[in-house]
């Protein structure tokens, strides 16, 4: 990526990726833009490179930063109503890092409200656009990082990740996008979604660029308990054998992503790898499984948007009752309310052994079933969703449909392995093809060095 | 007064750890005397994006506190969401222990010797508290977070008395271990009080009411015998008791319904995401065993002191501390008759928060007090002049030269002292009268020897001399 320099001004940087910003403003990637703050602190930077200091490894490269990490730039929406109006008090920790490597935020990204989506059409602020086809969506939920990556606005963007919402927006818009191991990248002052389940990723260009944000990036936090002691800087692992699943070979998957898979295995079966073939019985339970946990812990984590002590409080509230009620009935999308609900009813007295316990058994089934393929490959190569970029609107009135495109994303995060999505092709209409390599747990950086070996001049 | 029906109680005791930080965040977890809302760090607002950081010292505290009620400490816990919407709740939802908490069954001992068993005691954060006025409420979030340990009995309480009694010793055992400042009044200590009644030799236990939220030994006291009367009303009525929360009325003396079992909520429990499970080591575990507890100052002292005054200076743990410290039987039950008559006296009871005199200072004034040399009422006056400041670190004997209370022994100077008492015309009457057989008067004659000693004379030995004289 291109980095400040005697030669090249942040300034420059800075203003050219604004510019590109407006010029693509149709997209709606962006939810605000942070011009003001990105110019002055791109101006700092080049006047400390004039007075020859050290200004980091990501001197004056401009970065979109997905709207539900908070900053003290700039408000964090989670492009939703309930929080328009918030302005974090600290940084989160993620920010903190890459900021501090001189990255300049230069705006905030559309997703789904909440990250509660596949499509980012759950957005408040309206659906982002697919970077190669205007009538089709994003992906989802960071849809808005995707597209700012490639359209070519920033060098990179932020995202998270809690059932493929990094990867398969990156596969819908042709970019790298990883998922790393669960606890590797601290989750501090990040609006929560599923917090077993959330990661802090990236969005990049090339692998390299991964490699470098990651290992930036990377690191246990004693503001998150659940950081892993830190281990980016291992050395990565060689990769012979690569496992691919035989459960998701069927015709429920697009013909254009099983041909860009089998490509992709001949090519590395050219290269001399072994290429392995797995049978993952479990993993169709995952999405079930998925869709108990997940909003168990989404109705937990937005109990505290109760319209008392910031966001969006409801004009007309006239008694305690109606300021949580009114507060959140008018702050949420639909889409928040059904995963809220869901989340409510499988956590009631009575229906919590039924459904959450045996989620959580199932789980442990899953990640077991992982362990196991990991004995017989070091990484499996797999697609990220059924399908390429759907239209718009296709299948938002159809939450079961919409809960369907997170089927190869969700069992990854429920295992907590890493998982990089990579380019795969385009279709004849083209859109973007995405694969994702997924590998035991810290194995991420091993992920990111292996998929050099996937790519090829014509993408 | 015997009783229709049997009463069973058990107790729930929210007891407020003294960490010095909150229980997940690193803000100051002593309020007192603070601004509304200025002990908050973001955890506890509840921000978006906010995680949990675990104290340790909390996890180090309740591992003491579970090995005061002679628990055993679970090696592996975890940490659950409990949910519901209340303004003193941030997040929506406290963190506590409902599946695996660190503190499994054990026991106290009441001081009659009862058992009552803990079925388990669970770490949690508090909430914080709202005031309520006419057309508004305030939330004061600084107690948001404080560590509690509720501690929660097995249905082994039969009276009033023993709900009172297993409070006060709960919280002399907290306060003796050292994990909570055992403020009531500022509510370090709260008790949820269960209670049911049913015929004796009935085969289960009555419906229950919960009377929520006692804050002192004596208010659980009489919640229950109020609860006793007014459930045994209904039932004696054919009524049936309705399982509910009620709350309790200091001023009126009575529970009132707060919340029925139909209305109550579902808390929708699930384990804490954010929080790894807390794994202990039995090093850690024995290295954190409490210091001694009143079961163990009783069985230290109970052969020396008698119970009734050991069970009221078993409410100042510093003193039976120093007891303990004294050793010497004799030096203890002097001590313990100085401590409670003169320290616990009401006029004095200032001087509790000041530090106790040295056991040597102590063993000193002892022994003087044993050899004559300070007359009880000198004993008394050395002992306070401890606690002033000026003589804090002085010894018995400087601070009788300093009073001038130093006892006179000395017979040749006694003697001469009686001789002028005796030559004194107006003792003439009382000398003839003793002589004449009226004994009384020898008290009057030793109070003219005290008096002309300017009350340094030994009494007792002022008599031996007098009584001599006048044969």
């Amino acid at each position: 990526m291109k980095i400040a320099s005697k030669t090249v001004s942040a300034v420059s940087l800075v203003k050219e990726a604004l510019e590109k910003a407006k010029k693509y403003a149709e997209y709606n990637v962006f939810v605000s833009l942070n011009e003001e703050e990105a110019l002055k602190k791109a101006e700092e930077i080049d006047a400390r490179i004039a007075k020859g200091e050290n200004v980091g490894r990501l001197a004056g490269v401009p970065y979109a930063l997905k709207d539900n990490f908070l900053s003290e730039e700039g408000n964090t929406t989670a492009s939703s109503k309930i929080l328009e109006p918030f302005h974090a008090p600290i940084t989160s920790t993620a920010v903190s890092k890459i900021e501090a490597e001189g990255a300049i935020m230069i705006g905030r990204t559309n997703l789904d409200s909440f990250a509660h989506g596949s499509s980012t059409e759950n957005s408040y602020f309206g659906p982002t656009l697919n970077s190669h086809d205007k009538t089709r969506v994003a992906g989802g939920s960071s849809g808005g990082s995707a597209v700012a990556v490639a359209l070519d606005i920033v060098e990179f963007a932020t995202g998270t990740d809690t059932g493929g919402s990094i990867r398969q927006p990156a596969s819908f818009n042709g970019v790298y996008g990883l998922k790393p191991t669960y606890g590797t990248i601290s989750r501090y002052g990040v609006v929560a979604m599923a917090s077993s389940t959330d990661v802090v990723g990236f969005f990049t260009k090339t692998p390299d660029d991964m490699n470098l944000l990651m290992s930036i990036a990377a690191g246990q936090d004693s503001k998150d308990m659940t950081t892993l002691p830190d281990f980016y800087d291992e050395e990565p692992k060689t990769i012979k054998r690569i496992g691919v699943i035989k459960d998701f070979d069927n015709d429920a998957v697009d013909q254009d992503i099983r041909d860009a898979l089998a490509h992709k295995v001949e090519l590395l079966k050219s290269k001399g790898y072994e290429i392995v073939e797995l049978e993952m019985p479990t993993l169709k339970y995952a999405l079930a499984v998925y869709y108990i946990v997940v909003p168990a812990e989404v109705s937990s984590n937005l109990s505290r948007h109760d319209g008392i002590r910031y966001g969006y409080r409801s004009e007309d509230a006239k008694s305690l009752g109606e300021v949580y009620g009114k507060s959140r009935n008018e702050g949420f999308m639909p889409e928040n309310k059904r995963r809220i609900m869901i989340g409510n009813f499988v956590l009631s007295s009575g229906f919590y052994d039924a459904y959450y316990l045996k989620a959580q058994k199932a789980r442990t089934k899953i990640i077991e079933e992982y362990n196991k393929a990991f004995e017989k490959c070091d990484c499996i190569l797999t697609p990220v969703s059924p399908n390429p970029a759907f239209h718009l609107g296709e299948k938002v009135n159809d939450p079961v449909a919409m809960y369907l495109e997170d089927v190869m994303s969700v069992p990854i995060n429920l295992a907590g392995v890493p998982s990089l999505a990579v380019p795969a092709g385009e279709t004849a209409d083209g859109l973007s093809l995405g694969l994702q390599i997924v590998g035991p747990r810290r194995s991420d950086k091993t992920l990111i060095e292996f998929s050099k070996e996937l790519e090829e001049a014509n993408e | 007064m015997s009783k229709k029906y049997e009463i069973t109680i058990g107790i729930e005791c929210h007891v407020q750890l003294a960490t010095k930080t909150k229980l997940f965040s690193e803000v100051d977890n002593d309020a007192r005397g603070k601004d509304p809302n200025t002990c908050v760090s973001p955890v506890d607002y509840a921000l978006p994006g906010m995680l949990p950081r675990l104290n340790k010292e909390a996890i180090r505290m309740a591992v003491v506190a579970g090995q005061a009620l002679n628990s055993e400490i679970n090696l592996s816990s975890r940490f659950d969401r409990k949910h519901y919407y209340y303004p003193d709740l941030p997040k929506g939802y406290q963190i506590s222990q409902l599946y695996h908490p660190i503190i499994g069954a054990g026991y106290i001992e009441l001081p009659d010797g009862t058992r009552i068993r803990i079925e388990h005691a669970h770490l949690e954060e508090d909430a914080g508290k709202l005031s309520h006025y006419d057309t508004y409420s305030l939330v004061d979030l600084n107690r948001a977070g404080t560590p509690l340990i509720e501690i929660v009995s097995m249905p082994d309480i039969h009276s009033a008395k023993h709900a009172h009694d297993y409070c006060k010793e709960l919280w002399r055992i907290m306060t003796f271990a050292g994990v909570c400042y055992g403020d009531l009044y500022n509510g370090n200590m709260r008790f949820d009080v269960n209670i049911s009644l049913a015929l004796p030799g009935a085969e289960k236990l009555g419906t229950r009411a919960e009377i929520k939220n006692l804050n002192s030994f004596r208010s659980v006291e009489r919640a229950v015998e109020y609860e006793y009367e007014r459930q045994s009303k209904l039932l004696d009525a054919g009524e049936r008791v309705v399982q509910e929360t009620r709350g309790w009325n200091d001023a009126t003396g009575k529970t009132t319904s707060q919340r029925s079992k139909e209305e109550a909520q579902d808390y929708r429990y699930m384990p804490e995401p954010d929080i790894p499970p807390i794994n202990l080591t039995k090093e850690f575990v024995e290295a954190n065993k409490p210091g001694l507890l009143p079961a163990d100052y009783r069985e230290k002292l109970g052969g020396t002191i008698s119970s009734d005054i050991l069970e009221i200076l078993l409410d100042y743990q510093p003193l039976v501390a120093k007891l303990v410290e004294l050793e010497d039987k004799n030096a203890i039950k002097k001590v313990s008759n100085l401590f409670s008559s003169v320290l616990l006296a009401e006029e004095n009871t200032s001087l509790l928060n000041d530090e106790l005199p040295s056991a040597t200072q102590l063993k000193d004034l002892v022994a003087m007090s044993e050899n004559q040399e300070l007359s009880s009422t000198g004993t008394k006056e050395v002992f306070i002049k401890f606690f002033d400041p000026e003589m804090h670190f002085k010894d018995a004997k400087t601070i009788a030269k300093e009073l001038n209370v130093l006892q006179e022994n000395d017979t040749g100077a006694l003697e001469a002292i009686v001789d002028k008492v005796l030559a004194d015309p107006a003792t003439k009457k009382a000398q003839e009268d003793y002589k004449a057989g009226q004994e009384k008067v020898l008290g009057f004659l030793v109070g003219q020897v005290m008096k002309e000693s300017h009350g340094k004379a030994n009494p007792s030995a002022a008599q031996t001399i007098l009584k001599e004289k006048l044969k």
